[in-house]
């Protein structure tokens, strides 16, 4: 590239020994109590679940090519869209960031050896794996057709799919997450390095502190929620079906209590990531730290206020409702709070578009849609018309994929290098992120439309005027897959054969920087000692980077 | 992970372990509050929703055996509070003593639940296709008191004639009877199964003034198990006593 220097300042090479080589052996994986393996394991695990989802999606958008409906029955139909979305949300959206990225990063970021429980960590992927097995297992005896909801009574008397193991798979998979959220939790409050205060942290370790609050207060009730489901359909105990006194809409109540704050479980922490890659690749200290922080923290307690803006049309009492309807708006004070931080950060920075930038710049734009329609979908007199349309569908997909997972992929890019010690090829990277962003917005943007015109969800056919949005979204969901299946590609290849990318390719201010590419089985030779302040971009004559010096360039697998 | 005495690899001191268990074990309890709070809440509501029912529900419970096991598990903490305190002065023989206690009252509590189980069984008091409220009232045994059957019966009559529903919402009550006992009990179960580890441990004498976290965190997960039941006492058993 050009003459500017170079972060890596020559050759680098892979150190000798690191956590990837340190043992061998399908036991050293399996048995594994490194922090970084585990991260590892989830990666191959909730990408696997990923592909399962994004299987159904496909079937779904291909039949949705035409106005009768093109491909499966009815009855598959519903099955298509309640197994892509439980596979999405509870084995890949949740776990995602969390445990990949989170399990990876925390303890380094802290400069902690490993999380606080080790064990418990191994003990997690577990469960989330006998859950998995569970929800395999009804997939394949019969599907599962009550949508991802599991709204009582059709899940508890009337559904005729395999919904029991499916709920069971799902009510052992939660307490994956919380010993997930419990660990993070802990080693967060006792594991920090000698100088990593509070506010020193990195923003990505405050919203998984927030995300874990979430985890820990949240999972427990959809645990006993779902498996009263599994009773009521075993031992048909009543407590959901009216005719023997039980109450349905309790179901909605104790499911929207987790699932709804479930939704800043997936959008946090990639607002973490966003927090972490935008000063790196803007060269300045983030604005506004503390109320970035403070707002993850906001957006984990009012989103446990909100959960019934899902019941508007149960016929819940209209001061509920508004009062539902109020908190629901307050939710945009912090998330704003964080998006005028971001942009602010931007402002007057030397920012160089490097794939992770592309992603978070990406993200930011999307989430923003997302974000803004769902206040839509707070105000009361308009969820009237668009509740359960496509509108919704359209909204919570700009969240969910536009911002969690855009946030996800964006996150391994950027660490990328720290996790394998190597660098992907960049202007391949680019151009996967690019065509993310365009097969994105092309899949979900005609939902906008068709939900407000009402079409509504989960129905297998539509009048004929629908057919050329549908068409355009499902064009674009073809787009969206190979924007997903390039940056698999690449980041596999640049495992074995990427440039070699030393400790600090772009550079980043990070306690994770500071030591080797992949890190040692411990992170740290010697326990660190933070003595700076976080981002200072402007500050660090170590990492090259200081006022009045020409920034160094980050370092790219093509350069 | 390597393991040097009883400090793991990955923590620079034994407090900060001792501090990292402590929190962990706390973290889990609010779980806890939060998965036994779904119950609660059900309850909350259904009792609301039928009050005659779930008193009526409550009244063929056995107050004699539930206030004896509600004593049982509080004696349980006081000696898990008293292991506790041995290990922390190191008085390891005592350790052993009121773990072996713990256990002992825990097991006779889980005993006594198995009786009201049973109990329940033969009154037809499972919900399911047998369940009849009515049915202890109307086949007495010939232990049974007549004048207390007579009473029962009418007190029964009473609550049909404000409820014509009442066997179904009084099936409610005992679903989640059972659901809330039940799930109790499973974590006296599980408590069980720690104090076994416990006193293992305790007679290869591993708990000392410097390091006895099992025991300490063993113990405040006992505790809380004990304030469920606490809760639960008379929610399920003293709704409706009052006549």
């Amino acid at each position: 590239m050009s003459a500017t220097p170079n972060s890596n300042g020559g050759e680098q090479k892979l150190p000798s020994e690191h956590y990837l080589n340190a043992t061998y052996g399908i036991r050293s994986w399996l048995l594994t109590t490194d922090h970084k393996r585990i991260a590892l394991l989830y990666l191959a695990s909730v990408t696997f679940f990923f592909f399962i989802g994004g299987i159904f999606a496909t079937l779904i958008r291909i039949h949705l090519l035409t106005p009768a409906g093109y491909l499966v029955t009815p009855e598959t139909y519903n099955k298509l869209f309640t197994m892509h979305g439980v596979a999405m949300i509870f084995f890949f959206l949740i776990p995602s960031i969390p445990a990949v990225l989170g399990n990876f990063l925390i303890p380094i970021m802290i400069g902690a050896k490993d999380l606080a429980f080790p064990k418990i960590n191994l003990l997690s992927w577990y469960i989330y794996l006998i859950g998995g097995s569970f929800v395999l297992y009804s997939f394949a005896t019969g599907g599962l057709d009550t949508g991802w909801t599991f709204y009582t009574p059709l899940s508890s008397i009337y559904s005729n799919s395999a919904v029991t193991p499916a709920v069971i798979g799902i009510f052992i998979n939660g307490f994956s997450s919380i010993l997930t959220g419990l660990n993070f939790l802990v080693t967060v409050h006792t594991m920090r390095a000698p100088g990593m205060t509070w506010f020193r942290l990195p923003l990505f370790v405050w919203a998984h502190y927030a995300t874990s609050l979430i985890m820990i207060l949240g999972t427990p009730v959809i645990a006993i929620t779902i498996l009263l489901v599994a009773l009521e359909r075993l031992a048909h105990i009543g407590i959901f079906d009216p005719a023997a006194g039980g109450d349905p809409i309790l179901f909605q109540h104790l499911f929207w209590f987790y699932s709804h704050p479930a939704v800043y479980i997936m959008i946090l922490p990639a607002m973490g990531v966003i927090s972490e890659i935008i000063p790196t690749f803007a060269r300045k200290p983030i604005f506004g730290y503390s109320f970035i922080a403070g707002s993850s923290i906001a957006i984990a307690v009012i989103g446990f206020l909100v959960w019934a803006h899902h019941m508007f049309v149960t016929g819940e009492s209209t001061y509920a409702a508004l009062t539902f309807s109020f908190l629901s708006y307050l939710v945009a004070i912090p998330s704003a709070v964080k998006v005028f931080n971001w942009t602010s950060t931007l402002y007057k920075g030397s920012i160089s578009w490097d794939t992770p930038m592309i992603y978070a710049l990406g993200f930011i734009g999307l989430f923003l849609i997302g974000g803004l329609t769902g206040l839509f979908l707070a105000c009361l007199g308009l969820d009237i018309h668009i509740h359960d349309t496509y509108f919704v569908v359209a909204h919570f997909h700009y969240i969910m994929v536009g911002g969690a997972v855009m946030g996800y992929v964006g996150g391994l890019h950027f660490w990328w290098p720290k996790i394998t010690g190597r660098l992907y090829p960049e202007s391949l990277a680019r151009i996967a992120a690019v065509t993310l962003f365009v097969g994105f917005n092309l899949t979900f943007f005609p939902q906008f439309i068709l939900g407000y015109m009402g079409m509504p969800r989960r129905y297998h056919t539509y009048p004929p005027e629908f057919q050329v949005l549908n068409v355009l979204s499902t064009a674009g969901a073809s787009i969206l897959a190979l924007g997903y299946l390039l940056p698999m590609i690449y980041l596999t290849w640049s495992m074995r054969y990427g440039k070699v990318a030393g400790p600090n390719p772009w550079p980043a201010t990070g306690l994770e920087w500071t030591t080797a590419s992949p890190p040692p089985t411990e992170n740290f030779d010697v326990t660190p000692e933070v003595t700076w302040e976080p981002y200072d971009y402007n500050n660090r004559p170590d990492l090259g980077l200081g006022a009045g010096t020409p920034s160094p360039a980050p370092a790219h697998g093509d350069d | 992970m390597h393991r040097t005495g009883e400090l793991y690899g990955h923590f620079e001191t034994l407090e900060q372990q001792k501090e990292s268990a402590a929190l962990g074990m706390w973290i889990f309890l609010v779980t806890e509050v939060l998965f036994f709070g779904g119950l609660f809440l059900t309850y909350t509501i259904n009792r609301h929703a039928y009050p005659t029912a779930f008193g009526a529900g409550s009244n063929t419970l056995d107050l004699a055996l539930g206030g004896f096991n509600t004593v049982v598990l509080i004696m349980s903490s006081l000696t898990m509070a008293m292991a506790v305190w041995s290990a922390e002065v190191g008085k390891k023989q005592l350790v052993s003593i009121f773990l072996i206690a713990t256990l002992v009252l825990g097991t006779v509590f889980l005993g006594v639940k198995v009786i009201e189980y049973k109990q329940k069984f033969d009154h037809h008091l499972i919900p399911g296709s047998g369940f009849d409220i009515r049915y202890h009232a109307e086949h007495p045994t010939a232990t049974d008191n007549p004048g207390k059957i007579a009473e029962e019966r009418e007190e029964l009559e009473k609550a049909f004639a404000k409820d014509p529903d009442l066997n179904a919402h009084a099936q409610l009550y005992f679903s989640l009877y059972f659901g809330m006992t039940g799930l109790h009990a499973l974590h006296m179960i599980v408590g069980a199964g720690l104090l076994v580890w416990l006193i293992k441990g305790s007679f290869a004498g591993r708990y000392t003034p410097q390091y006895n976290t099992p025991v300490e965190i063993v113990g405040l997960y006992w505790h809380f198990v004990d304030i469920v039941w606490i809760y639960l006492f008379p929610l399920l058993y003293l709704i409706d006593r009052h006549h």
